[in-house]
């Protein structure tokens, strides 16, 4: 099991565990994290899993690419920085074990 | 369900339509509600289906949820551009006489993601939390003047006026006047074989009545401290603020039907098929905490938007068919939320799925609703506020629809109140 803490907006912490293969979106879905909605259920095709990787983190996830549909939909989310990902395409594995999400206020 | 009222024979005979025959583009199955039975037969022998002769053209249909996903997040290959004939089943700009409108809707990348960006701000969670306590009470008053125990018309005097108040507060639009607004979003998808105007001039001179509007409340925006409003944004957003004036207008226009029409059939389909689905009233009534759940629910059950069309780039294969460089394919929203292999008991009403989110109405991909969230913001408050003071809002009659292939609307619902 591999552990990733989602930080919400609000600034409270939650520590999940998710299995190898899944995405960081499962981990929320699945344990019932508050903040990642995951509408089109986790084919990168809406934008509302936005998460803000943490910065000590991001080289590890990797950075968003720029000519993909994740940045083609995230151009529209509200609040991105360089450190915004969409976590359905964030595949879980050992080496991203402790991983740190914090999460908009909303997603849309 | 409701189709069955509304033609009891319609299932035998449809059942009996060889399928190369089936044309979904006829507004009549809107109209009389029998559109479901050819989408169940079309999911079921021939989900990607082509049909050659139609009012519209040729068109292929799509009419499974995951197909349906596919096309529409590959904008590269399946264009959404105007001059190709735009988003709907029936050509933009193939009527003689009718205004061609420019909108970032019927746009591709990057014209369109620059247009997108300008606009969505207006609708982004942060606004959207601003405008809540105005649109309650806005809300709560329209309720409140409302007769207890007497029929009256739930599309007149709640589904339109509570949208129309909205998108007003969203325009900043004189308050008095907001009947225009949906006056303009009728005009802007009518036909004139609707009735809502007699002929597609009346309709253009109606709609350059409204360009004229907006252009004097642009005109005094722009030269105003930047604000939250839809039209000040354009006004002053380097993106859009020197839009050639048919795209000006196209783009309002967009806004206007967007947020009205939309939003107005989710708010009566909703108490339809709360009234249709009598347990599913019940449990709503029990605990109102599932009125966030049953929003999204009511959205995908209704499908406002029946289809999004595009054009195809290239050749593409999909559902073992080939889908040839120019042709017509139109996604229908209306089939694929009613998809049993993607969606659970699609064919029933239920106001506590797992995953009520998970539907097609507001499209996925680049083109996706950019006012989802507002309008599930109107649902939930309007949802909530009927329940404070109503413990049944019960449909009386017959519902009317709208004569149109993507306009899923409601057009009349008697309804009677009873007090809490």
């Amino acid at each position: 099991m591999i552990k990733i803490t989602f930080v919400a907006s609000d600034g409270e912490r939650r520590e999940v565990e998710i299995e190898e293969g899944e995405t960081a979106r499962e981990a929320a879905l699945y344990n019932d994290v508050p903040g990642i909605d995951g509408d089109c259920g986790g084919v990168c095709a809406c934008a509302t899993c936005h998460v803000h990787v943490d910065p000590e983190w991001i080289d590890k996830v990797g950075r968003l690419m720029h000519d993909g549909m994740e940045a083609d939909l995230l151009q529209f989310a509200e609040g991105t920085t360089e450190y915004s990902r969409l976590a359905c395409q964030i595949p879980m594995k050992p080496m991203l074990d402790g991983l740190v999400l914090h999460l908009p206020e909303q997603q849309y | 369900m409701d189709s069955q009222i509304a033609e009891p024979d319609a299932a035998a005979r449809i059942a009996s339509i060889p399928i190369e025959e089936i044309d979904v583009a006829r507004p009549s199955l809107f109209q009389n509600d029998t559109i479901g039975l050819f989408f169940d037969r079309l999911r079921a022998e021939e989900p990607v289906h082509y049909c050659r002769e139609s009012y519209v053209g040729p068109y292929w249909s799509i009419t499974k949820f995951d197909d349906i996903m596919a096309l529409d997040t590959n904008h590269k290959v399946f264009s959404s551009e105007a001059k190709l004939g735009g988003i709907a089943i029936q050509d933009m700009h193939s009527v003689e006489g009718a205004l061609e409108l420019e909108m970032f809707i019927a746009m591709d990348p990057p014209k369109h993601d620059q247009q997108r960006k300008a606009v969505t701000p207006a609708v982004a969670p942060s606004n959207l939390q601003l405008l809540e306590p105005i649109i309650r009470k806005r809300a709560g008053e329209i309720l409140d003047e409302l007769p207890i125990g007497e029929d009256f018309d739930w599309v007149d005097k709640v589904a339109i006026e509570l949208t129309t108040m909205t998108l007003a507060t969203l325009f900043d639009f004189p308050w008095e006047e907001r009947r225009k607004l949906t006056r303009w979003s009728d005009v802007a998808t009518a036909a004139p074989e609707t009735g809502i105007v007699e002929s597609y001039e009346a309709r253009r001179e109606e709609l350059i009545g409204c360009a004229m509007y907006f252009k004097t409340l642009w005109d005094e925006r722009i030269n105003e401290e930047p604000k939250n409003d839809l039209i000040s944004m354009m006004a002053h957003s380097p993106a859009t603020r020197d839009m050639p004036f048919l795209e000006f207008l196209g783009n309002l226009m967009l806004l206007i039907v967007g947020g009205n029409d939309t939003t107005r059939n989710s708010i009566s389909g909703g108490v339809l098929a709360l009234n249709q689905s009598p347990d599913e009233y019940a449990k709503l009534d029990a605990d109102p905490s599932l009125i966030s759940k049953m929003v999204p629910e009511i959205i995908r059950w209704q499908t406002p938007l029946t289809h999004m069309r595009r054009t195809a780039l290239e050749d593409w294969e999909i559902g073992g068919k080939q889908i040839k460089k120019g042709d017509k394919v139109v996604m229908w929203y209306l089939s694929g939320n009613r998809d049993e292999s993607a969606i659970e008991r699609a064919d029933q009403f239920i106001i506590d799925r797992k995953n009520p989110r998970h539907h097609l109405s507001f499209g996925y991909g680049i083109h996706r609703c950019m006012g989802n969230r507002l309008a599930e913001l109107q649902l939930r408050i309007i949802w909530e506020e009927i329940h404070k003071r109503f413990s049944r809002v019960e449909v009386t009659g017959e519902p009317e629809r709208l004569f149109s292939n993507l306009v899923r609307g409601i057009t009349r619902l008697p309804v009677r109140l009873r007090a809490r």
